[in-house]
């Protein structure tokens, strides 16, 4: 029988894998004369984490569901209609914090409803989810009368500030918030009961529920927590724009997936990692941040990352085979 | 060995019945289980052994008996209710989650927890103890499963049971994909098993291994206990006897044909997927059968031969041309047909029609300029629909609605249409009723008279001594014999595919691979 594999090489490239790549990138950049001097400096870097708050969020969501099997196409979609909905709350005369929560909580409803119509009707995530992007997406230019609403300040904006107060925070809100929340959900999978089953229905729903376990439960959870996540990312783009845009964030869900993918996820299931997926996300900021100093065109950037999507996928292929 | 008859039976199963359809699964079927007893069950394939696993599990519910668990009433609404009363099944590597460690795999649906959090040490020490007991502490909790071999895989099945305080272990064809030496393990485990009282209902198809594991045994055939007993005194050729019984009335069409002149010859053909080089020859109007069990080797000889699987090794000679490679459509050009067992899954588009179906092998004719004349295929395949006797509506009907025995015709229809002068048919009359069988069965006479050549898979012995001239038997992947049907016996087949070797040889090779 087996000598089991040690956890030795395989185990290693499955953890730094992505952050192997996040160095090059970084490195990449840090060689380059041009841009070596503004790449390689805190407020920079500063600038690059702020920027992936949109997309990290959505990530970690989006993490949980690829773990288990699914796909959310409407992420992008919900943090339009949760930052609208936020918008449109403070606009109403709401405080900041019931702004926050109902546009948190929008974000949820679409979640569970999301996880209530794939298991429910047995329908393919994919579709259930696409069919989301579609509705969020009218639902969010229907409320906000097909324009921008404009809000008044209020600290709401604050989260996302490059430069926070009080000062000693260092970094914007919207980033500790990242931290604190990709700590938590990292907990959830790694300590749980709830993080384990994820796992398991992702990588073999027959079995899961052979075991007992409440499969639909799991999934309804986890989109539903996934749409949080959209609700707070949603949150965060208004706190950027200052404005409820129902037409922002178009195409989003992809960047998210792709984070998710880069960082180890496997579209089959079974697999991925908080880690990675924060990883990935900054891969692809870094990239974009990188090529715009640069001053290489919009294109070029999306060449590379459609690349980058690929190399990874093929050698996260590699790297099982081998192990 | 353990007396049977000390204890009262853990399980017993009384005038089991099951149908599906017209087809009676099992019929009356009794059933005694010892506590702390390794039962074997036994039986050809169709002989009803699957469906009474899925009765025992809960998965399908019998039409007919009772099953009793420590002489209480045991009907169980589903496999988790089954699992609840102790009955656990091994399958194959199917229930576990690849992704998963061992450790998460054993304790899944069972995590020791305090209001949702892991108590991950407390876990892993229950897994290091049960794995003590399946006397396999080598294996380390915390790896993933999907990097085990099939062996230890299946220990963690059976740790898993265990820890589930199973009483009642039933595990279905465990060496099928074992190596030799994992087997043996396995026994040792599976003797373990006994002293812990827990009793296992053991199915196999391979008798020695059979013999050496159990303390008794039952017989299905056609869906009856036809016998039971304990396995000291009991020979091989008893159980064989029992497995075969006395079913060759059935009667075989046979058409006259000559054989002459070679047009497959391989040597030592080596596919992928093989576990051993394959060395045969088929001639112009010849019926080849090729006996063996259920994953013995004789479909993926089939897929190196048709060149769906890559071939590693050895020639492979059709009409005089040598052909390599993972390429199916220069079989094709050279005249080779395959019918694939997996009807629904491979060997037909289920959603095409009829007409498609047929010609989609051979689209030349219905093509001019680059386009496709649906009306000229229709034509042709009308002409195939009346004289195969096929039952369709027509030749646009979505296949997918035809029943088993129609499908199967138009999917041999197929190769007939490609004009394969060579046919490797893989199990054609597997599932279909018994008037289609009889008419592949003048077919398959038919094209031998014509000089075509038949290479015929199958796992039913009857139809393979009632139409083939020659029959070969693969068993774990080798090729063991060669003989004329006139030389063989139903009861020399069985024992050739179950052992490796025939009754009349003298033990020509002790496997012993270790």
């Amino acid at each position: 029988m087996s000598r089991q594999h040690r956890p030795g090489l395989g185990r290693a490239l499955n953890i730094f894998g992505p952050f192997i790549g996040l160095l090059l990138v970084i490195a990449l950049f840090s060689l380059i004369p041009e841009v070596q001097g503004r790449f390689l400096r805190f407020a920079n870097f500063k600038s690059v984490a702020t920027q992936s708050v949109i997309v990290a969020l959505g990530a970690l969501g989006m993490t949980l569901i690829i773990i288990a099997g699914g796909i959310d196409l409407s992420a992008a979609s919900n943090i339009a209609l949760s930052s609208v909905i936020a918008a449109y709350a403070i606009n109403a005369g709401a405080g900041p914090l019931v702004a926050i929560l109902l546009g948190v909580l929008t974000g949820g409803l679409v979640g569970l409803a999301n996880g209530g119509l794939v298991t429910r009707l047995r329908l393919v995530p994919f579709i259930v989810t696409m069919g989301m992007m579609g509705i969020a997406r009218g639902a969010a230019k229907w409320i906000a009368g097909n324009q921008k609403i404009d809000a008044p300040m209020t600290w709401v904006n604050e989260l996302m500030a490059k430069s926070p107060t009080p000062s000693w925070l260092l970094i914007a809100p919207g980033i500790w918030i990242v931290i604190l929340f990709a700590v938590a959900m990292a907990v959830l999978l790694k300590y749980t009961v709830f993080g384990r089953h994820i796992f398991a229905v992702g990588s073999n729903e027959a079995t899961a529920r052979l075991c007992g376990i409440r499969t639909d439960r799991i999934k309804v959870l986890v989109y539903t927590i996934s749409g949080l996540f959209c609700g707070l990312s949603g949150v965060m783009e208004f706190s950027r724009l200052t404005v409820g845009d129902p037409t922002v964030a178009v195409g989003l869900e992809l960047d998210i997936i792709a984070a998710v993918v880069i960082g180890g996820g496997s579209l089959s299931g079974g697999e991925g990692s908080i880690l990675g997926t924060m990883i990935g996300v900054l891969i692809m900021s870094f990239l974009r941040n990188g090529c715009t100093m640069m001053g290489w065109p919009n294109y070029i950037q999306e060449i590379i990352i459609g690349a980058i999507i690929i190399i990874a996928v093929a050698l996260d292929r590699l790297r099982h085979r081998s192990a | 060995m353990r007396d049977a008859s000390a204890a009262p039976p853990v399980l017993r199963m009384a005038g089991v019945s099951k149908s599906f359809g017209a087809t009676r699964a099992l019929d009356d079927v009794t059933f005694e289980l010892g506590r702390g007893q390794v039962h074997a069950l036994i039986g050809e394939n169709g002989a009803g052994k699957s469906t009474m696993m899925k009765i025992l599990s809960g998965a399908i519910a019998p039409d007919a008996g009772t099953m009793e668990i420590d002489g209480r009433r045991y009907s169980p609404s589903g496999p988790g209710d089954g699992l609840r009363c102790g009955v656990s099944m091994i399958y194959q590597e199917l229930t576990l989650a690849p992704h998963l460690t061992v450790e998460e795999n054993i304790m899944l649906g069972r995590e020791v927890h305090a209001a949702g959090w892991l108590d991950r040490k407390a876990m892993e020490r229950k897994v290091r103890e049960v794995l003590e007991l399946v006397r396999h502490p080598e294996i380390s909790p915390d790896v993933p499963v999907g990097r085990l071999s099939v062996g230890a895989k299946q220990v963690v099945e059976i740790a898993r049971a265990l820890l589930n305080k199973s009483r009642i272990l039933v595990m279905d064809e465990p060496t099928s994909s074992l190596s030799q030496e994992d087997s043996q393990r396995l026994f040792e485990i599976i003797r373990g098993l006994r002293d812990q009282n827990v009793s296992v209902v053991y199915i196999s198809h391979f008798l020695e291994e059979v013999q050496r594991v159990a303390d008794s045994y039952t017989v299905l055939r056609d869906g009856r206990s036809v016998g039971s007993g304990t396995m000291e005194g009991t020979t091989l050729e008893d159980l064989i006897q029992l497995m075969v019984g006395q079913k060759f009335t059935q009667l075989f069409p046979r058409v006259d044909h000559a054989v002459d002149g070679t047009v497959l010859s391989v040597t030592d053909l080596k596919g992928t997927r093989m576990t051993a080089p394959v060395t045969l020859t088929l001639s112009k109007g010849e019926i080849l059968g090729v006996a063996g069990l259920i994953g013995s080797g004789r479909t993926e000889m089939l897929r190196a031969l048709f060149g769906l699987d890559e071939v590693e090794g050895g020639t492979l000679v059709v009409s005089g041309a040598a052909l390599a490679g993972r390429r199916p459509w220069t079989r094709i050009r050279r005249g080779l047909g395959l019918l694939s067992e997996d009807r629904q899954g491979e060997g037909l588009a289920l959603a095409l029609s009829v007409a498609d179906n047929m010609t989609l092998s051979d689209l030349a004719p219905y093509r001019r300029h680059g386009v496709l004349s649906p009306a000229r295929q229709r034509r042709a395949a009308a002409e195939w629909i009346g004289r195969l006797k096929i039952k369709a509506k027509g030749p646009g009907q979505t296949i997918g609605d035809l029943s088993g025995g129609n499908q199967q015709k138009v999917a041999l229809a197929r190769l007939l249409h490609q004009k394969a002068s060579v046919l490797l048919l893989d199990e054609p009359t597997r599932g279909i009723d018994v008037v289609s069988k009889s008419q592949i069965y003048e077919w398959i006479g038919g094209l031998a008279r014509e000089g075509k050549a038949v290479l015929f898979v199958s796992s039913y012995l009857p139809e393979l001594l009632g139409i083939c001239d020659r029959i070969v038997v693969f068993h774990r992947g080798v090729l063991v014999e060669s003989r004329p049907t006139a030389e063989w016996t139903a009861a020399d087949l069985m024992t050739a595919a179950t052992v490796g070797r025939s009754s009349r040889e003298e033990h020509p090779d002790q496997r012993n691979a270790e």
